[in-house]
């Protein structure tokens, strides 16, 4: 009984979803012969006439707009992977100091994690970049000695230097995925038994080594879910760039589009892109888990 | 004879209001075997805790193997007592992603900075000591609750502790599991280790322990030798407690 009604749920709903991709395939191609365009991807070969702020790869405005589309890629991909590590590295952190013995480190995670979830990420990002980076000084200061220096040029790591923009999205998207890893990392450390942290203290071992030797490892299987879905979404925040003009491909498609106005085939590549960087994400962190979970499973 | 453990009208309160502790005062010898028995909620758990740091107490004084133990939990004050007081569980609390043996020589090799050759060596020692020689490779969920009891037990022992603190160590196992703990620990006391066990197992503290501490509503009830506190209880309630766990 219960099975049947399922049934017919089920044949409703997929015809809501055929009618819906029906009317939106249909209007697109109504468009499209209206509009004379056709789908067409030849102006991705043609000269790009835009120079870009930034690129690893060598780029003049002369090149295909394929290849700004493909340099301002490995922006994205080169901002993204940094921010990871970077939000990672804080997450972690301030997940672990909020489970932590020292009251003052708790409360100065917590405001963390507080006042950062609060604040729409794209004034983050716009604070970082007009406020914290263009506020800074021209010449250089180097609050860590001389491995690290900034200024309103950006910053300037052992010799690398790193642009304003770049600079300001690769803070603005640490700082904000920083602050929800930091709350999936406390709530896989919560998910380990109160027992565990018992045992490891009782035995002499410290906080911190206690951390590392015996509570992470038996959290991983809980946090990494909820991290590479972290993960994704900061790959997705990532196009915010275009708000402090970084060359990131949204920006760059963006601009692409209204030189050609190609808004149909531009939009499918920057989708098939996302999707391509996603499944990239997706599938190491896949890997990870396996490796990770495996041996903390026999429980 | 040295004092392992001395405590001076401990008090602890749980929640602002219900005394989990009032007013203890208890001390241990070296070399001395002591069962703490009570209903459940009496505070007997809670009082072996304070021992090693675990629960705080409100007040009152504490001097574990030496070491004054202050209301003001100092971190590096509790971590010298905790290396040389070892505790075991009521439910084991082994680390299920490491092998047994790396259960054992993980605190010798971290805080004791023992190698690891030598960790290895006497943590095989320590198994073969509570009878389960071959188990060290396997992992804490392919032993059984009273393998994993003894195996929590090596590794307390594995730091060379001054005292041991068992924390009701039989009450999660199958009854036809009790024994072989209960055996081990009889052997750990016949070798002179200093002990202070929580446990409803009457057999154990009439036959070990030198002396019984019982305990309800957070206070100490009676402090005798245990042929004493079996066959002539001075208080009212330590009667009617062990003519209901008799029965």
């Amino acid at each position: 009984m219960k099975r049947k009604r399922l049934r017919w749920l089920e044949i409703v709903l997929a015809g809501l979803v055929l009618t819906l991709v029906g009317i939106l395939v249909n209007n697109l191609a109504v468009n499209l012969i209206r509009t004379e365009l056709g789908l067409s991807f030849k102006w991705l070969w043609q000269p790009a006439g835009f120079a870009l702020s930034e690129h690893t790869l060598p780029y003049q405005p002369g090149d295909s707009t394929a290849w700004a589309l493909l340099v301002s890629w490995l922006n994205s991909l080169r901002v993204i992977a940094c921010s990871i590590v970077l939000a990672t590295v804080l997450g972690v952190g301030a997940g672990a100091a909020r489970r932590s013995l020292n009251p003052l480190l708790r409360q100065l995670a917590g405001l963390y994690v507080g006042l950062i979830r609060q604040i729409p990420l794209l004034l983050q990002l716009l604070f970082w970049y007009f406020v914290a980076f263009l506020g800074l000084p021209s010449e250089p200061m180097a609050p860590v000695g001389t491995l690290v220096s900034l200024s309103n040029q950006g910053i300037a790591i052992l010799g690398l230097n790193l642009s304003v923009e770049f600079s300001a999205v690769l803070v603005g998207l640490s700082v904000f995925t920083g602050a929800a890893i930091a709350e999936v990392v406390r709530g896989g450390l919560d998910s380990v038994p109160k027992g565990q942290w018992e045992a490891f203290r009782s035995l002499g071992i410290g906080e911190t080594l206690g951390m590392r030797k015996v509570v992470l490892p038996q959290a991983l299987p809980a946090i990494l879910p909820a991290l590479s879905s972290q993960y994704l979404n900061l790959a997705k925040n990532s196009t915010l760039a275009i708000a402090v003009g970084f060359a990131d491909l949204y920006a760059v498609s963006d601009t692409a589009i209204t030189q050609t106005g190609r808004a149909i085939e531009g939009f499918l590549i920057l989708l098939l892109s996302f999707l391509a960087l996603n499944l990239l994400i997706n599938g190491g962190m896949q890997v990870l888990n396996r490796i990770v979970v495996r041996p903390a499973q026999r429980t | 004879m040295t004092i392992a453990v001395r405590a001076e009208s401990i008090t602890k309160t749980f929640n602002g209001s219900q005394k989990a502790l009032d007013q203890v005062n208890l001390s241990v010898n070296h070399g001395e075997v002591l069962v703490v028995m009570g209903p459940s909620g009496s505070g007997k758990s809670t009082l072996i805790r304070t021992f090693n740091g675990l629960e705080a107490i409100d007040a009152g004084q504490l001097e574990i193997v030496g070491i004054p133990l202050d209301t003001d939990q100092d971190e590096r004050q509790i971590r010298r007592i905790r290396r040389r007081v070892g505790m075991v569980f009521q439910q084991f609390n082994l680390f299920p992603h490491l092998s047994i043996l790396d259960n054992i020589t993980l605190a010798p090799i971290r805080v004791r900075k023992i190698n690891k050759a030598n960790a290895e060596e006497r943590a095989h020692g320590l198994l073969a000591q509570m009878g389960i020689a071959d188990q060290a490779l396997k992992y804490p969920s392919e032993l059984s609750g009273g393998q994993q009891q003894r195996v929590a037990i090596a590794r307390a022992l594995a730091m060379d502790p001054e005292l041991m603190l068992f924390d009701e160590p039989t009450s999660a196992l199958d009854p036809e599991r009790v024994k072989e703990v209960l055996d081990a620990m009889r052997r750990l006391a016949a070798d002179g280790m200093t002990m202070i066990v929580v446990t409803h197992e009457l057999g154990f503290a009439r036959e070990v322990a030198d002396r019984v501490l019982f305990m309800d509503a957070g206070r100490v009830v009676e402090l005798t030798d245990s042929s004493t506190f079996f066959t002539q209880a001075k208080e009212e309630r330590s009667r009617r407690f062990l003519n209901q766990m008799a029965h």
